[in-house]
């Protein structure tokens, strides 16, 4: 496996409910592991004697990996704390991007102001253009790529300072 | 049959619906306002979606974000339940073009009811007695006047769009005219954005009797009897029975007839309510029809052992109705629980419900949305729940009710449960002697 297959499979599991893979291969083994926060869902959590839609992200294996994971955790509630996010004001499907294969309207990283395009929100074949009403860094994509999003729901965090 | 229906309500209907779904294996998409996050309704679907902010407009009445998640979610059919949307004949029409069934009547049923005065109009023809009055809206306080002479005072003028007790003015004599017609205008306008208004006779200390009908596709009506709802405060009903302790065997026989004919007079197909006026002389008067599902069905539900909810589901999907009438086994009362101050003038008493215990036991059915830890939001109606009791007397039936009452604890927010309870020991209410006055002369102990 090359580095370039490596970057594709990491970045197809992210986008997935998978927790964990592992691949071996002569001379090779390489293990993927999803972070412990959720993908993101539409609809909220079934009643609890049904069983949890997603596998729970499995427990860190050594000491290392623990701090490792504790680390990516605390990073993440640091971050949130002064942090926007910016919500779906309708319910639709998301879009990143203005048509499939477009590059997206907002990357992470991306410095944005107000009235500018984040998204569209497409229901009923009309696309809806979102336009962010704050100024600020794009921290953080919260919602995927041409899947279903409800009112209020979370789509991006931004950074106002 | 549906595969996945979603329920454009929420509150104990909602929950309603959802029940009787998961015992019919359909899937069930609810909507919820961001209010209503931690909604029963909510937490029992198989999916939900957040459709807007607290305000009705914005959420329960917002037609496009209701499409929309019936879109992402794939919904193949609706339920109004009752209230918001439930006799809009616009989103009736808006879900036919999306191709997802209105559990409901056609939206030219609805409209054809929904307009009071054309309502009357088709009842006259098709033969059922209507309370004496105009033939058409007023247009001027003159013409109100000179028809009252005709129709013989006491008179009520009464809005065309209208419901729940707005824009309705009682008149006793002519010099009240002036200020009762500009009123009930006025009142008409703002609550249904048309201030059309029209007389009738005003049918003293009536007695206000509804018959059960359903209708399928094919054109087979039938009546459930009919369910006594006088006990009502500012023309909202507080408490139904069946069957209606002024009900004789030959009235029964004379006003399911006459749903009958109502319902038939426009192919009625789903399940529905025709409402009558009721005098001391058991002489009966189409007041109006409801098309949908009602709060108080569940009393029907209980003298007749049918889901009035799988019935409406069943013949939304194209099955047909035996057509055989249907007549009260037993008897059943219902008492609406509200969130409200019964020792404040029913006020309002929306918050967090701490402590909650419901009732149980032979005889009781409890249909509630709350629980313990719930917070009641301020942006709904006041109704928490309705409790049913069943038992082969009246007499049995508001002795098993009073028991119930008696082990409800609701804590946190103020209740209409002893109001419920004092009516329960009031001989008045006891006797079966009352009609829709009674309530006003009632007073909290």
């Amino acid at each position: 496996m090359d580095f370039k297959q490596i970057q594709e499979l990491i970045k197809m599991i992210n986008k997935s409910n998978i927790g964990e893979v592992s691949i071996e291969e002569k001379g090779f083994k390489l293990t993927i592991k999803q972070k412990e926060e959720a993908v993101q869902h539409v609809f909220s959590t079934p009643p609890p004697q049904y069983p949890v839609q997603l596998p729970p992200a499995p427990a860190p294996a050594g000491s290392a990996s623990a701090s490792a994971n504790e680390k990516s955790k605390s990073a993440q509630d640091v971050a949130t704390d002064n942090m926007v996010t910016i919500k779906s004001p309708m319910i639709g499907t998301f879009y990143r991007s203005p048509t499939p294969g477009k590059p997206s309207f907002i990357e992470v990283g991306d410095e944005i102001t107000e009235g500018k395009v984040v998204c569209i929100i497409e229901a009923m074949k009309l696309f809806n253009e979102i336009e962010s009403e704050i100024k600020g860094r794009v921290v953080k994509i919260l919602a995927e790529d041409a899947t279903p999003v409800e009112y209020d729901q979370p789509l991006f965090l931004v950074d106002p300072s | 049959m549906f595969k996945k229906l979603m329920i454009a309500n929420r509150g104990e209907i909602a929950l309603r619906v959802i029940r009787t779904c998961r015992e019919m294996g359909i899937k069930t998409v609810a909507v919820y306002s961001t209010a209503d996050k931690d909604s029963l309704h909510v937490k029992f679907a198989d999916e939900a979606v957040c459709i807007g902010k607290p305000a009705s407009s914005d959420s329960y009445l917002n037609i496009p974000h209701i499409m929309a998640a019936a879109e992402i979610t794939n919904a193949d059919s609706i339920h109004p339940g009752y209230g918001f949307l439930a006799e809009n004949a616009k989103f009736a029409e808006i879900c036919g073009e999306h191709n997802i069934k209105f559990i409901g009547p056609t939206p030219g049923q609805i409209r054809s009811m929904g307009d009071k005065m054309t309502a009357k109009e088709t009842m006259i023809k098709a033969g059922v007695p209507v309370v004496p009055g105009g033939e058409s809206l007023l247009s001027s306080i003159g013409e109100a006047k000179s028809l009252a002479k005709d129709v013989g005072y006491p008179i009520i003028l009464k809005a065309t769009a209208g419901g729940g007790g707005k824009g309705m003015r009682v008149v006793w004599e002519e010099s009240e005219m002036d200020k009762a017609y500009d009123t009930a205008k006025a009142e008409a306008g703002a609550s249904f954005k048309n201030d059309g208004i029209y007389m009738e006779k005003f049918v003293e200390e009536p007695r206000h009797i509804e018959i059960q009908v359903a209708g399928d596709r094919y054109g087979t009506v039938c009546h459930l009897s009919e369910r006594d709802c006088s006990i009502q405060r500012r023309h909202q009903k507080l408490v139904e029975e069946s069957p209606s302790p002024f009900m004789t065997v030959e009235l029964r026989q004379k006003m399911g007839e006459a749903a009958r004919k109502a319902a038939s007079a426009i192919g009625y197909e789903s399940v529905g309510t025709v409402e009558f006026l009721v005098d001391k002389h058991r002489d009966f008067f189409f007041m109006e029809m409801n098309t949908r599902i009602q709060v108080e069905h569940c009393v029907t539900e209980e003298v007749t052992n049918f889901d009035l909810i799988k019935e409406q589901i069943k013949i939304a999907a194209g099955e047909a109705i035996s057509g055989q009438d249907y007549e009260p086994q037993g008897h059943a009362i219902e008492c609406r629980i509200n969130a409200e101050d019964p020792y404040s003038d029913f006020r309002p008493s929306p918050g967090r419900i701490t402590t909650l215990h419901q009732p149980g036991g032979h005889g009781i059915r409890v249909d509630s949305h709350v629980y313990a830890g719930y917070t009641i939001p301020p942006y709904y109606d006041s109704m928490i729940g309705k409790i049913i009791a069943v038992a082969r007397t009246r007499e049995e039936a508001i002795n098993t009710m009073s028991r119930a009452l008696s082990e409800y604890v609701i804590e946190g927010v103020k209740t209409t449960i002893p109001f419920h309870q004092q009516l329960m020991r009031n001989e008045a209410f006891q006797s079966g002697n009352f009609n829709t006055k009674f309530l006003e002369s009632f007073k909290m102990a």
